[in-house]
């Protein structure tokens, strides 16, 4: 296996009682890569995402990150660690403004003790300067700006999407993990942001995995993708590779028709 | 490395205390002149300590969103770690020394604050070891065990016969004044505004709308979480310190139950979780309502007072017809009507479109 | 062993207590996940109630007790408190039904406020003492003192909550109070009046803190404005032991907390008798967080 793999995840298994969620998965991710993860519902794509951010603990496996296990890590040392995430149903900080969800994305970078805050010590002027005006300018990319002060809640539902992306980025990772970006979006909001991830990888130089059912926008921008089923592996390859893999059509179009997902 | 916001804190921080020291001598003289003053000094250092506390609890449950039941637990530990050291040491050292001499005054004002700074950091280990099990648990589990410690807390006391245990602890110097209560309250209130608006407030403020949100954005939640219930205990010991050291400087177990905790949640709640301001004014309004109907004793047949029975009435219907608090979650000066939010959306700065991510730049739908 | 099994007997004793309080502690709980602060307080007016229509039937009856008269008693508190634990209900938490949880929380604590201090000025802040409903007698068995008030006690609060366990789980009223305290719009949807099973959630809590009021008259008869505010926690305790939500758990719960107090009560450290309930609270949620009985729900990623 590559050694200047991001992440690798090795043999991961997970049981919830008696049943297994995901069983021997095996991921690795190079830099700057946009890699899909797909498979019709319940397959375990979220309950990746939970162990590779460490909200689970594999019951087998590894999972390191640029080298370093992450096993005895709590979700935050793993964020750390160059790895952010958004979620399936938006977790935003609701009650807060746009521009403060965005500095808690930073909040890695732009840390201090109560005793700075305090104080306003250098170090507090310095980091908050900072903070604002990174947080500010991803704010531009993701034309928010004008709604810095509002209030997260009272976005748009696409809106709150892209918010969630960029306070992802403001941790500054070296992989983003994106679960169903376009999940709720109409179609042209799903081109728009098909040209949005596209472009957050090729300007901020990463890594992005993201979990989507929309298979237009998987197969227009993932370079690889992993298809999952019932907690296995099933399918790696190229979206050409994969839309001819007759596991894949199996798994999507098989026999019980009721089971079938776009 | 002193630079100009240092000099500007201190400046302001002069004022403040010119300020202070002038309202609190002519208060002084005018309770000289009318003895019925005295009776509203006391109202309003009740006001300040009450102020001390409801924006210090509100650190932890309207900031960190962790709902505690124990203040009053912790205001307890300050204010007899205070009185203890003020009984047996300071209080004898002070009094050798002539009465009324400079030498004494500066005494039993530097040895005060040693003695509340003293009760502060009890309260601080109180509220660590308190935070750190706590902290597990979520929501009304947490609630109840707070209030669980806060009992505690009161049991240990009353069993403890250094401090007076049932009798109650007198002989406490009477050493605090309004001067030092609002001293110290003005230090909350800022110590509270600079922590919100800080990095450390923020994650605070993550902490309280979606725990694992900010747990995957890299905050350590179990830390922040005990270091809200860290500074909101210390502060809440030191209120209780300058409470222990007020006329008529005497502790009794009795004052420190849960019914005094919930007078301080009712406080934060009725001024909107995780509004200063609103901590503030409901801390007002909820010391000057019992006050204020005073009079209404004198209609009672009996001499029965139903001052708390209106209080209690008053409470209810406050809180239904605003669920949210007073201010809600904002701070009094967001009621302003604000330059920057009269202008239209358009004329404000959208930063430079070259920054702007091409969002029709993706690559061909196959 | 004597001591032992005293000790034990008065535990369960004054636990059946607890557990007739954490009942309505933990059916509140259940379907609205509110802790109702003025459930102790309800227990309180149950007492005080009895104090009232005790005395006055031992006028008209010239100073006898009877069993009867115990009855007619009881029955009176109960209907008192379910009327109030309904107007409770009704004022102070239902307008709040879709307002952040925490504005119910205060006035639940503003109504506790309210039957604490309206009872110092209703009835006077000075104790009372309940009347001699029923004759006491002492009874010795193996050793064992006890009195026909602790088998009253038992005899009674056992009979209450057989009635709730079957109510709870054996009427339609008592499925519809599960489906409702499983999922409160799901079951809303399915056409159970929500509101009227809330409501009478709160009478039947209530009606069983004033049986609980009664007996704890009975068994410690001096009553005052302030007496719920120690047991109604401790009962909130019993029923967060037991695993809020559970019938079972909460007496369960009770007679757990009511057996350890009278043992902690007749030993060396018996003056923190009153802390005892809250550092078993700590210790049980700390390694089990949703009590004895209770299921854990992990938040969904």
């Amino acid at each position: 296996m590559a050694n200047d793999a991001l992440l690798q995840a090795n043999h991961v298994t997970i049981r919830f009682g008696g049943l297994t969620a995901v069983s021997d998965f095996n991921l690795d991710v190079q830099p700057r890569e946009l890699l899909g993860l797909i498979g019709p519902n319940g397959a375990g794509k979220t309950t990746i995402f939970n162990m590779l951010t460490g909200v689970y603990k594999p019951t087998e496996g590894d999972i390191a990150i640029g080298g370093v296990s992450t096993r005895e890590m709590k979700p935050y040392q793993i964020t750390s660690l160059g790895l952010a995430r958004t979620f399936q149903n938006i977790r935003l900080f609701k009650e807060l403004t746009v521009l403060e969800n965005v500095k808690i994305g930073g909040h890695i970078h732009y840390k201090y003790s109560s005793t700075s805050a305090v104080l306003h010590t250098n170090r507090f002027h310095e980091a908050e300067a900072e903070a604002e005006a990174q947080a500010m300018k991803l704010l531009d990319i993701f034309d928010l700006r004008t709604r810095a002060d509002h209030a997260a809640k009272n976005l748009p539902y696409g809106d709150q999407r892209r918010l969630e992306i960029a306070r992802a980025l403001a941790a500054r990772p070296k992989l983003l993990l994106l679960d169903e970006p376009a999940a709720g979006l109409n179609d042209s909001e799903t081109r728009a942001l098909m040209g949005t991830i596209h472009d957050i990888r090729d300007r901020f130089q990463i890594a992005i995995l993201l979990i989507e059912h929309n298979m237009e926008l998987v197969m227009g921008i993932c370079e690889r993708i992993v298809v999952l089923n019932f907690g296995k592996t099933i399918a790696v390859g190229t979206p050409a590779e994969i839309r001819s893999n007759d596991a894949v059509i199996e798994a999507y179009l098989g026999e019980p028709v009721s089971e079938a997902h776009a | 490395m002193f630079r100009r916001w240092y000099l500007r804190d201190f400046i302001l921080l002069i004022i403040y205390i010119a300020v202070l020291y002038g309202a609190w001598v002519a208060l002084e003289y005018a309770a000289v002149y009318w003895p019925s003053m005295r009776y509203y000094n006391r109202i309003l250092v009740m006001m300040g300590i009450n102020i001390t506390l409801a924006v210090s609890l509100n650190i932890i449950n309207g900031h960190a969103g962790q709902f505690s039941l124990g203040h009053a637990g912790f205001m307890a530990v300050g204010a007899y770690s205070a009185a203890y050291l003020s009984v047996y040491y300071f209080g004898p050292y002070v009094a050798k020394m002539p009465d009324g001499s400079a030498q004494q005054i500066v005494w039993q004002n530097l040895l005060l604050i040693v003695a509340v700074l003293a009760g502060g950091l009890m309260s601080a280990i109180a509220g660590y070891i308190v935070g750190l099990p706590s902290l597990r648990l979520r929501g009304d589990y947490l609630a109840i065990v707070t209030l669980g410690f806060g009992e505690i807390i009161r049991v240990l006391i009353l069993n403890i016969e250094a401090i007076g245990a049932a009798r109650g602890l007198s002989g406490i110097p009477a050493w605090s004044s309004f001067f030092w209560v609002f001293f110290f309250c003005g230090l909350t209130i800022l110590i509270s505004n600079r922590l919100v608006s800080s990095s450390v407030g923020r994650a605070f403020l993550a902490i309280r709308e979606d725990q694992i949100a900010a747990e995957s954005m890299g905050i350590d939640t179990t830390r922040y979480k005990v270091k809200a219930f860290i500074i909101g205990s210390c502060l809440a010991g030191v209120a209780g310190g300058l409470f222990a050291h007020y006329t008529p400087a005497y502790l009794n177990p009795t004052g420190f139950t849960f019914i005094r905790s919930f007078e301080v949640v009712a406080m934060v709640v009725l001024g909107g979780l995780g509004s200063i301001s609103g901590s503030i004014v409901a801390a007002i309004i909820l010391t000057l309502l019992p006050e204020a109907l005073r009079p209404v004793k004198d209609y009672m047949p009996g001499g029965r007072d139903p001052r708390m029975v209106i209080y209690s009435i008053m409470l209810i219907v406050l809180m239904l017809t605003r669920p949210q608090g007073l201010f809600g979650r904002k701070e009094l000066w967001q009621f302003l009507p604000r330059r920057k939010d009269s202008l239209p959306n358009e004329a404000r700065d959208e930063g430079n479109a070259d920054d702007k991510l091409d969002r029709d730049a993706a690559p061909p739908v196959t | 062993m004597q001591t032992l099994l005293q000790n034990l007997l008065n535990g369960i004793a004054s636990g059946s207590i607890y557990a007739l309080i954490a009942l309505g502690y933990t059916m509140v709980y259940g379907i609205l996940k509110l802790i109702n602060f003025a459930h102790g307080d309800i227990f309180m007016l149950g007492s005080f109630v009895g104090f009232y229509a005790g005395n006055f039937i031992a006028k008209q009856n010239g100073g006898g007790s009877s069993p009867l008269s115990a009855a007619l008693v009881m029955l009176l508190s109960m209907i008192v408190c379910g009327a109030f634990g309904y107007l409770n209900e009704r004022i102070a938490y239902r307008p709040l039904r879709n307002a952040p949880r925490i504005a119910s929380l205060i006035t639940a604590i503003g109504v506790s406020f309210f039957l604490e201090f309206g009872g110092q000025f209703v009835f006077g802040p000075d104790p009372k003492f309940f009347p001699t409903l029923i004759d006491k007698h002492v009874i010795q068995f193996a050793g064992v003192v006890t009195t026909n008030y602790q088998l009253i006690v038992l005899g009674v609060a056992i009979a209450f909550m057989a009635l709730l366990q079957y109510i709870v789980y054996g009427t339609k009223y008592g499925r519809a109070m599960r489906a409702v305290s499983y999922n409160f719009e799901t079951a809303s949807l399915m056409g159970i009046p929500t509101d009227r099973v809330i409501s009478t959630t709160f009478v039947i809590g209530s009606m069983l803190a004033a049986v609980a009021g009664i007996l704890y008259g009975l068994s410690y008869p001096k009553i005052d404005p302030l007496m719920g505010v120690m047991p109604g926690l401790k009962a909130f305790v019993a029923a967060v032991l037991g695993g809020i939500g559970n019938v079972p758990g909460a007496v369960v719960g009770g007679l757990l907390i009511g057996i350890i107090e009278s043992f902690v009560g007749g030993s060396a450290y018996s003056n923190y008798r009153d802390a005892i309930a809250f550092v078993i609270l700590i210790v049980i949620l700390l390694f089990r967080p949703s009590g004895l009985f209770g299921k854990y729900q992990a938040e969904k990623v």
